[in-house]
């Protein structure tokens, strides 16, 4: 017989910790990803189309990579998750629930989100979950792309388009950037996650996040509030979501849910 | 008495689907070949090249149905990230077949972890060999593919992605 399968260590004060976590994670890629492949088929031209569909499949990739993770930890199967649960039950954040509105909402982010699962994938590969710190290796490597497709194209519109995708671009900023922040809501568990070297926790992540945010944005002549000015959108983390998420939810999840048994 | 070698032989004769020349021992994707003492039961572990690869679900069945016709009581295809599959694990046989399939192969990097300005770097053209190429959109027909256009020749073409 071949040995079962390792399973790594893990106190069992710290595994709600980490169910948490993950869920957080899980939920903001299946979202954003589903947001993403809205575009499919309405890109404004050709190659942006093909890339917000690239993306998309990637973000559901990785959810289904997180998803798999809770399995292992005795949560249900990855489309059970994905697909049998209602709004209050998610752990994604605001930014990712928004309408796609128009391509310069959905690039600004984008770049917001992207930026943040860099760093935050990064700040995973040194994880003590194992499993955790192999995905996160892997998953880095692709978000490169991501942040390199956003990031080009906010310079671009920001700083190298023409006065009105300028002032498109910079009204996205600051209905997106209030948003973003919600990313960073930290969660009862922060103490225990650093403690157990899982993830040293959102605050962390918050700051690295911003300083490679603001280069980024100076390069695309972009103003921004000072942060303490900014509210963030908080709630998402503890399941109390905006008016967009059921409908999205309701939309993504009907065939799955007019026969949960059915074999694909 | 199967082998770890008959294993891989038979692991040689699957290929890509999106790539039909490529097999996944080219590719580099099985990561180990477990076999037991008793040689009756044996787990192959496969890392994916893109975690959303589309693909990964056929390549695992197609190598089920192959090594249930070897005399084994058990066989068990596994997705692992350990290690994480990255392009330098492209053979210089999957290179070589990539460009005849019209496909850049991707540049080899130290390390395992990728410079973003490889992206920025002319890829020589697979029709015409020509340098004088630029990156059009790293997102392309599938996850690892890229798209690039050829001044040389004036042809669009594709590039299997470093990742």
């Amino acid at each position: 017989m071949v040995p079962p399968l390792q399973m790594p260590q893990l106190p069992p004060e710290a595994l709600p910790a980490l169910k948490d976590l993950l869920y957080r994670m899980a939920d903001d890629a299946l979202i954003i990803g589903h947001r993403h492949s809205e575009w499919t088929g309405l890109g404004p031209i050709l190659e942006e189309d093909i890339a917000f569909s690239s993306i998309a499949q990637d973000k559901i990739g990785h959810a289904y990579a997180l998803y798999r993770l809770l399995h292992e930890l005795g949560e249900p199967e990855p489309d059970h998750a994905a697909f049998m649960r209602d709004a209050p039950q998610f752990r994604c954040c605001h930014l990712v629930e928004y309408p796609n509105g128009g391509y310069d909402f959905s690039l600004m982010r984008h770049l917001l989100f992207d930026l943040a699962e860099q760093w935050r994938y990064h700040l995973l590969e040194r994880s003590s979950y194992e499993p955790l710190a192999q995905l996160a290796h892997k998953v880095r490597g692709e978000i490169k792309y991501h942040v390199f497709h956003a990031t080009q194209w906010v310079v671009h519109l920001g700083a190298q388009g023409t006065e009105e995708s300028h002032e498109r671009m910079q009204r996205a900023l600051l209905q997106a950037l209030p948003l973003a922040l919600g990313i960073f809501e930290p969660s009862e568990y922060e103490e225990l996650l650093a403690g157990h070297a899982i993830f040293p926790g959102e605050r962390v992540l918050q700051s690295h996040w911003w300083e490679t945010l603001l280069p980024i944005l100076e390069r695309a002549q972009l103003q921004v509030p000072p942060l303490e000015t900014l509210t963030p959108a908080y709630g998402g983390r503890r399941g109390q979501h905006t008016e967009y998420l059921q409908p999205l939810l309701d939309e993504m999840t009907e065939v799955f849910r007019s026969d949960p048994t059915a074999q694909w | 008495m199967v082998t770890e070698q008959h294993i891989w032989q038979e692991l040689a004769q699957v290929t890509d689907p999106e790539i039909p020349t490529l097999s996944i021992t080219d590719m580099g994707i099985v990561a180990a070949v477990e076999l037991d003492a008793q040689r009756r039961s044996v787990c192959v572990k496969i890392t994916p090249t893109f975690v959303g690869c589309p693909a990964i679900e056929l390549i695992r069945r197609e190598i089920e149905l192959r090594l249930m016709r070897l005399p084994l009581q058990e066989v068990r295809v596994e997705v692992t990230y350990d290690p994480p599959w990255n392009s330098n694990r492209l053979s210089p046989r999957a290179r070589e077949l990539l460009r005849n399939f019209g496909i850049a192969p991707p540049p080899e990097y130290t390390g395992t972890d990728f410079p973003l300005q490889l992206l920025q770097e002319a890829v020589p053209c697979p029709y015409c060999g020509g340098t004088n190429t630029v990156l059009q959109t790293p997102f392309g027909p599938t996850l690892c593919r890229a798209l690039h256009y050829c001044y040389d020749c004036r042809q669009t073409f594709e590039q299997f992605k470093p990742v």
